[in-house]
């Protein structure tokens, strides 16, 4: 009398099934191998320290001003980590409403226009703006229309 | 198996009855207007209402041509016809293809259809009309619009917003004037000289007049007016005493279209 039933019939016991990996070799060279393509990017800069990056202010028009006046419309801390949300509120403000005064937290005004005020200042894009980004790999596209002094594309953004 | 006749007829007759009913229990349960029906809009209740009259009097094509270069070169309108490179050189029918233009002239015939007679005033004929965005009151391509990109502002202008413009070419089909330009390649390169003070386009939106939003935002006058010696004149048209209320209270104007419903807000005196 058969006692064990798999979706092939009914056994007289369980049928064994030999466990061995067919082709064991190639198939442990093909995994090492994709392996090592997969982590290929952090062999190659294993032990290798990534400058921070360094984004230059001496552009001639901030040089001109006098050391005390050398302000952005926030302070550094905030414009670092929060420059791109007040650039989008500045765009949705500015287009949408067209109101072109920001009043910043110590109750000064400023006229908002990006490329007349921002990038008059900041005119060195590969050595201010690209160097942030390419380090933290982002690619804004303010700059295929919003055009800088600076005629060059930065790699980033030409792909 | 099928249904006999005398079900198919019972069938038939309450389908038919449902049919003909249908629209009004739709009515019934959901009133309202259609969203694609077009209303005559309220007018703006803004204290601003931005207007231009052009003086056809006092325009010639020497007037028209400078107020076109003061525009196209503060906006960085590329020129598809005199590339400043010869080595961009595009054949004719591209040239026409790309074209570009915020302000441009036109014949009367072609300007005003609708206006033409067989014997016209000789003056009128093939006359060079300053043409640009109406700034209508009732815009068509902001009906249209699926991103609002373009929109009408508190002051009548009707804004571009290209960073949300996606390129569909709605509202280049629904202008009844011509006035919008699609970027069909990088306007860059064929830009003469860019102005640093003012954005390019990127390929792939739309871009027209947008009445010197950027200038009026302080204080100065369209580009266009400031070139034009006189013949042009940018106002209010919600204050009674600005410059364009006076000329239109004291002189026959005509304006594009205006049958359409439009509600176009330049005016020309002829």
């Amino acid at each position: 009398m058969a006692d064990y039933k798999n979706e092939f019939g009914w056994f007289a016991e369980k049928p064994t099934v030999e466990k061995k990996i067919y082709d064991r070799g190639k198939i442990i060279i093909g995994l090492v191998v994709f392996l090592v393509i997969f982590t290929i990017a952090f062999w190659k800069n294993l032990g290798k320290a990534i400058p921070p990056p360094q984004p230059s202010l001496k552009t001639p028009a901030i040089l001109k001003l006098p050391e005390k006046e050398r302000k952005c419309v926030e302070d550094r801390q905030f414009m670092r980590e929060k420059h791109m949300r007040l650039l989008i509120n500045w765009r949705d403000q500015v287009v949408r409403t067209g109101d072109r005064t920001y009043i910043n937290s110590k109750g000064q005004k400023y006229f908002i226009s990006l490329s007349n005020t921002c990038l008059q200042c900041h005119s060195n894009k590969s050595q201010f703006c690209d160097e942030c980004h390419n380090y933290v790999a982002v690619v804004p596209n303010c700059w295929g229309c919003h055009s800088t002094k600076e005629q060059t594309v930065a790699k980033a953004e030409a792909k | 198996m099928g249904i006999n006749r005398r079900e198919f007829i019972k069938l038939a007759g309450l389908s038919a009855l449902l049919g003909l009913g249908g629209r009004a229990a739709f009515e019934l349960v959901l009133p309202g207007e259609v969203d694609a029906a077009q209303k005559a809009k309220p007018a703006l209740q803004g204290a601003t209402r931005w207007a231009m009259v052009v003086d056809m009097r006092k325009l010639n094509d020497q007037i028209a041509a400078k107020c076109i270069q003061a525009c196209h070169s503060i906006h960085n309108v590329p020129d598809y016809m005199h590339p400043p490179n010869p080595k961009l050189t595009l054949p004719k029918e591209l040239q026409q293809r790309w074209e570009i233009k915020w302000i441009w002239t036109d014949q009367y015939e072609h300007a005003f259809p609708g206006f033409e007679q067989d014997y016209l005033w000789e003056k009128l004929h093939g006359m060079n009309f300053l043409l640009l965005c109406n700034h209508c009151h009732n815009p068509p391509c902001v009906r249209v619009c699926p991103t609002k990109a373009t929109f009408q502002r508190a002051d009548g202008i009707v804004m571009m917003d290209m960073h949300r413009c996606i390129g569909c070419r709605f509202c280049m089909a629904a202008c009844p004037y011509g006035a919008r330009s699609f970027n069909w390649r990088d306007p860059r390169p064929y830009i003469p000289k860019v102005n640093e003070s003012y954005p390019t386009r990127e390929i792939g939106v739309v871009e027209k007049c947008l009445f010197c939003n950027e200038r009026l935002a302080q204080g100065q006058q369209p580009a266009c007016v400031e070139a034009s010696e006189g013949a042009l004149t940018f106002g209010n048209l919600a204050d009674p005493k600005s410059k364009v209320r006076e000329l239109l209270r004291t002189h026959f104007t005509i304006r594009r279209k205006p049958q359409l419903g439009t509600n176009p807000q330049i005016y020309y005196i002829v």
